[in-house]
């Protein structure tokens, strides 16, 4: 199914104002939602006979910086049966980013939102185990922000060369 | 040394204590068997039959409590660091480290943006050989275990005085 058709789809079922934005320039179409819509769209998404998205290949999070003051999630959802995919992608403030979890609808999203709270400090909304995957424990701060400063020492030991 | 040479005459050997514990020691040089990165690959390599490291009496343990010698073959990560200091407790000694790679050298690749990595692992644990390269091939690696047998060799059981008198020189007359 091309993307057009599942952009009908979801528009036939959710109304006109579920599509927030849409994104074509890259090879793989991008589809904004509303973290509030998430969680029904992408059961949706997976439940309806005609698309059947049953792999979610990639869960990405991403930091805009402090000038934009967003946080986006991205979502690439694969069906393997029909060979099609799709990219939905999740806009949140950058003071208190939260976004549901989507853990319970793809088992594997479980680690890929753990490592975006690990390296983003996204806040995934009711799931299951959300602490850090790769850093120790009590890392302080998280890397992959745009205004990300190393602590000065870990455990006694210089972090800085 | 006199224990290279071959002896026609009984079995009787005349040498000093010093020499042939160092002897004994470097002849058997059993590091930890653990990597942490892609340098274990070539450390991997060095032990197995092509370059073959047991003909230097290298061979690796699988405990701490066995092994005299540690091979940091790796980046060493902030949340690695806690266990590799506390491997290198466990080891009896005496006790050797030696530095394989420029990651565990000085940070590496890492050194400016890697938040996560130690910038050196003689910011933990005391490093006796530093091999260089990205990774070091297994020769550079046989190199590096070589001069830690030279080092082995130039030890001492006798209690250093040197640096006792030096210290008694420094003390402040109490008059």
């Amino acid at each position: 199914m091309q993307f057009l058709e599942i952009k009908s789809l979801l528009i036939e079922k959710f109304g006109e104002g579920i599509v927030l934005s849409e994104n074509s320039f890259y090879t793989q179409s991008q589809l904004q939602i509303s973290p509030e819509k998430i969680v029904e769209v992408c059961f949706f998404l997976r439940d309806t006979d005609q698309l059947y998205f049953d792999y979610m290949t990639c869960l990405t999070g991403m930091d805009n910086g402090p000038e934009k003051k967003t946080m986006e999630v991205l979502y690439h959802l694969y069906s393997i049966p029909y060979n099609h995919s799709i990219v939905l992608r999740v806009e949140t403030n950058r003071e208190n980013p939260e976004v549901p979890t989507i853990s319970n609808i793809w088992r594997t999203a479980d680690w890929h939102e753990r490592e975006a709270y690990d390296m983003f400090g996204i806040k995934f909304t009711n799931h299951p185990d959300l602490r850090r995957i790769l850093l120790p424990a009590d890392w302080e701060g998280f890397p992959l922000r745009k205004d990300y400063l190393e602590q000065e020492y870990y455990h006694g030991i210089k972090v800085k060369y | 040394m006199l224990l290279d040479q071959k002896f026609g005459s009984g079995g009787v050997v005349v040498t000093k204590v010093d020499d042939i514990l160092n002897w004994a020691r470097l002849s058997s040089l059993f590091p930890m068997g653990f990597g942490i990165a892609c340098c274990a690959i070539e450390m991997m390599s060095a032990y197995a039959s092509g370059y073959d490291l047991d003909r230097f009496g290298v061979l690796p343990r699988s405990s701490p409590r066995q092994s005299d010698l540690m091979i940091v073959a790796g980046t060493v990560t902030f949340k690695m660091a806690d266990r590799i200091k506390r491997l290198f407790e466990q080891m009896p000694e005496p006790r050797y480290v030696i530095s394989m790679g420029s990651c565990s050298n000085c940070g590496g690749p890492y050194w400016e943006h890697g938040y996560h990595v130690v910038k050196g692992v003689d910011r933990i644990i005391p490093v006796d050989v530093y091999v260089p390269g990205c990774p070091p091939r297994p020769e550079a690696l046989i190199g590096g275990i070589m001069k830690l047998q030279e080092k082995i060799r130039q030890e001492s059981l006798m209690e250093p005085t040197a640096l006792k008198k030096i210290l008694d020189k420094k003390k402040p007359q109490v008059v």
